[in-house]
C-alpha cells in the first residue's frame, strides 16, 4: 500500500495507473482493515477452547456432560467472521477485476472503456463491501430488521459491479480481438462472473435466501462468483505475464487444451449444483439418505459432477507440465510479445534484472491504455514514450 | 459492530479527503506529457516510514475497535455479565503510562533542537516507565486472579484479561522500536534518521496512551 502511495515513478499519477494496480491497491487497504476481524474472532475462539471462557460458547451438553460454558453467543462469532468474510470476497475479486481490465484492453487492442468509472467503481465496491456482511446471516437468528438493511446495501453494490461488466463489454465492442489464451480466460471470467453475480441477486434478497440457505445453490453461486471467476483471471494473468517472468512463451496448444477443459469442466461441475440446490439438496452432507424431496437422479448428477471435477483436475496437471516444460523449451518471447503499453513490458531486460530498470527509472508520460491511437506509428504507445510533439522539438537543433 | 463502523467511517473520511486531492476526475487519456504539466497526484512529502506507521495505526486501531465492538455486543447478549471491580493499581499504571508518553514527547522536542543528552535521557525514561507500566499490569492481573476473577469465571473478566493483554503486547512491540531508536542515539550524534525514529516512537506511544485511556474508561464504566 505504501509502495503505491510513495514509491510511484515520476509521472505515474494515480489516474495513470493500470487498473491492475488500482485493484491490488484497494484490495490491500481492505485486507488491512478486514483481517483484524478474523483475528479477533480467532483469538476469542481460541480462548474459549483453551481457557474455558464463554465468548461464543453457549451452554452445551456434549456426550451427556454439561460443559462449563454458558451464555456465549455464536451469532457474535458470525458477526466477527463475516465482517472479515465479506470484504474478503472483494479482496479476491478486486485484483481480478483490475487484471481482467488490462487483459481485455491489451488483447482487444483498444483503450479501456470508462477508465475513470472503473477506478471509482473499484473504490466504491471496496467501501461498500464493509457494510454488507450480515447478508450471510439472514437465517442466523439475528434481528430480522437487519435483513432489510443488508439486503439493500447488497443490492446497491451490484451497481458499481454492473458498471464494470458493461465497461468490459464496451471495451470489446469494435475491438481488434485476439483470441489468445489470456484473452480466452478473460472472456471466460466475464461470463462466469456474470453468472455468479446474477445468482447473487437471488441470494441477496431475504425472502429468496431463506429457502435456499445451506443448499447446493449457495455452493454453486459461491464457486461461480468467487471460485471459478477469479481463478480464470489468475490463469489469464499467468499466461499473460509468464513471458515477462521467464522470457519464454507458454505452449499455445497446451494452453488452449487447458482453457477449454477447465472452462467447460468448471461449468459441468457447478452449473448442475444450482438445480440440486433448487431441489432442496443441502450442502455439507457426505450422504443424504432417504428424503421425500431429493430424487435418486440427484445422486446420478452428483456422480457426473465428480467425474467432471476429475477431468478439470487432470487439465491442471497439463497446465503444470506446460509451466515447467516451457521454462526451457518455450518459444523465445522477447521483451513485449503482446505489444502492451504498461511499464513492466518496457524493461531493458527480460526477465527483468534486480530493480527492474537498471540505473535510470522510467518516466511516465501517458495513461496505461493508449492502444490503436489514431495517427500513431504502431497500435500501442508505451507509457514511458515521450509525447510526439516534444520528441520532434527536442530532435530539432 | 457500531464501534468498528464508526471507526471505519473516520478512516473513510480521511481516505475520502486524500482521494479528493488526487484529481480522480482527471481525464488521463487527454493528458499526455511530463508530470510538471499537471498539478497534484505526486507522492506525499512525508517520509514513507511515517505513512507506514500511520497505516499501521489504522490497522491496530481497527483491531482494538473490533475488540471493543465484541465487548459491547457480548455485554447484552446474555444475562450473565457481572461487572468486575477494577484494581486500584490500574490508576497508578495509567499515571506511569502518561509519564512514559510525556518522556517520549520531551525526547522528540530535544531531538528537534539537536540536544542529544536530552534525547537519550528521555528515551531511557520513556522506555523504563513503559516497562514499569507492563509490570504493573501483570501485578494487576495477579491481584485479580488472587481474588478469584479468572478468565473462565465471567465474560467481563475474560474481556478484562484479553483487552489488557492486547494493549500490553502492542506496547511490548513498541519497546523493540524504542530499543532501536536508543541504539541509534547511542553515538550521541543528531541525525535526520534519529529524529525520524524518535518521532515515530512518540507517535506510537501517544496512540497507545489514547487507546489505553479509552479502554480503561470503558472498563470503569461497564
Amino acid at each position: 500500500m505504501v509502495t503505491v502511495l510513495q514509491a510511484r515513478t515520476r509521472g505515474m499519477t494515480l489516474m495513470r495507473m493500470p487498473l491492475t494496480v488500482w485493484g491490488i491497491f484497494t484490495a490491500t487497504v481492505m485486507a488491512l482493515l478486514a483481517f483484524p476481524a478474523l483475528f479477533v474472532g480467532a483469538v476469542m475462539m481460541l480462548l474459549d477452547r483453551l481457557l474455558g471462557t464463554s465468548f461464543f460458547m453457549p451452554s452445551l451438553v456434549e456426550m451427556g456432560q454439561h460443559l462449563q460454558h454458558s451464555g456465549g453467543s455464536p451469532i457474535l462469532f458470525q458477526h466477527l467472521f463475516w465482517f472479515f468474510g465479506h470484504p474478503e470476497v472483494y479482496i479476491v475479486a478486486l485484483p481480478a477485476f483490475g487484471i481482467v481490465s488490462d487483459l481485455i484492453s491489451t488483447h482487444a487492442r483498444r483503450n479501456i472503456f470508462g477508465y475513470r468509472m472503473m477506478v471509482w467503481a473499484i473504490v466504491a465496491i471496496g467501501a461498500l463491501s464493509f457494510v454488507v456482511w450480515a447478508h450471510h446471516m439472514y437465517v442466523s437468528g439475528m434481528n430480522p430488521y437487519f435483513g432489510f438493511f443488508f439486503a439493500t446495501t447488497t443490492l446497491i453494490i451490484a451497481i458499481p459491479t454492473a458498471i464494470k461488466v458493461y465497461n468490459w463489454l464496451l471495451t470489446l465492442w469494435h475491438g481488434d480481438i485476439h483470441l489468445t489464451v489470456p484473452m480466452l480466460f478473460a472472456l471466460a471470467f466475464i461470463v462466469t462472473f456474470l453468472n455468479g453475480g446474477l445468482t447473487g441477486l437471488f441470494l441477496g434478497n431475504v425472502v429468496v435466501d431463506v429457502p435456499l440457505s445451506d443448499t447446493m445453490f449457495v455452493v454453486a453461486h459461491f464457486h461461480m462468483v468467487m471460485g471459478v471467476a477469479p481463478i480464470m483471471v489468475i490463469f489469464g494473468g499467468i499466461y499473460h505475464w509468464y513471458p515477462k517472468i521467464t522470457g519464454r512463451m507458454l505452449n499455445e496448444a497446451l494452453g488452449r487444451f487447458h482453457f477449454w477443459v477447465t472452462f467447460l469442466g468448471a461449468y459441468a461441475v457447478f452449473f448442475p449444483m444450482h438445480y440440486l440446490g433448487l431441489l432442496g439438496m443441502p450442502r455439507r452432507y457426505p450422504e443424504i439418505g432417504e428424503t421425500s424431496f431429493v430424487p435418486d437422479s440427484a445422486a446420478t448428477l452428483n456422480a457426473f459432477i465428480s467425474v467432471a471435477a476429475l477431468a478439470v483436475g487432470f487439465a491442471q496437471m497439463v497446465f503444470l507440465f506446460n509451466l515447467i516444460w516451457s521454462l526451457s523449451r518455450g518459444r523465445q518471447a522477447g521483451g513485449n510479445p503482446w505489444n502492451a503499453t504498461t511499464l513492466e513490458w518496457q524493461t531493458p531486460e527480460t526477465p527483468p534484472g534486480h530493480g527492474n530498470w537498471g540505473k535510470e527509472l522510467p518516466v511516465v508520460y501517458r495513461w496505461a491504455y493508449d492502444y490503436s491511437v489514431p495517427g500513431a506509428e504502431r497500435d500501442f504507445v508505451p507509457q514511458n514514450q515521450p509525447p510526439a510533439r516534444r520528441a520532434t522539438w527536442e530532435a530539432a537543433p | 459492530m457500531s464501534v468498528i463502523l464508526l471507526f471505519l467511517a473516520v478512516l473513510a473520511t480521511i481516505a475520502g479527503w486524500w482521494l479528493s486531492k488526487q484529481r480522480l476526475t482527471a481525464k488521463p487519456w487527454l493528458e499526455e506529457g511530463a508530470i510538471g504539466d499537471f498539478p497534484g497526484g505526486g507522492a506525499s512529502a512525508l517520509p514513507a516510514a511515517k505513512i507506514g506507521l500511520g497505516v499501521f495505526l489504522a490497522v491496530a486501531g481497527s483491531l482494538l475497535a473490533l475488540f471493543v465492538s465484541a465487548y459491547a455486543m457480548r455485554m447484552h447478549m446474555a444475562q450473565d455479565w457481572r461487572p468486575l471491580p477494577e484494581p486500584k493499581l490500574l490508576w497508578l499504571n495509567t499515571g506511569v503510562l502518561v509519564v512514559s508518553s510525556i518522556a517520549l514527547h520531551r525526547a522528540l522536542l530535544a531531538a528537534r533542537r539537536g540536544r542529544m543528552d536530552g534525547v537519550m535521557a528521555n528515551l531511557l525514561a520513556g522506555g523504563g516507565s513503559a516497562v514499569v507500566f507492563l509490570a504493573g499490569q501483570i501485578l494487576a492481573w495477579r491481584q485479580m486472579a488472587a481474588s478469584g476473577y479468572v478468565p473462565a469465571s465471567n465474560p467481563a473478566d475474560a474481556f478484562f484479561y484479553l483487552i489488557t493483554a492486547v494493549h500490553g503486547l502492542h506496547l511490548l512491540g513498541g519497546l523493540v522500536a524504542l530499543a532501536r531508536a536508543i541504539a541509534k542515539a547511542w553515538p550521541g550524534v543528531a541525525t535526520d534518521q534519529l529524529r525520524l525514529s524518535v518521532e515515530l516512537c512518540a507517535m506510537y506511544w501517544h496512540f497507545l496512551l489514547l487507546v489505553w485511556l479509552g479502554l480503561f474508561g470503558m472498563l470503569l464504566l461497564t
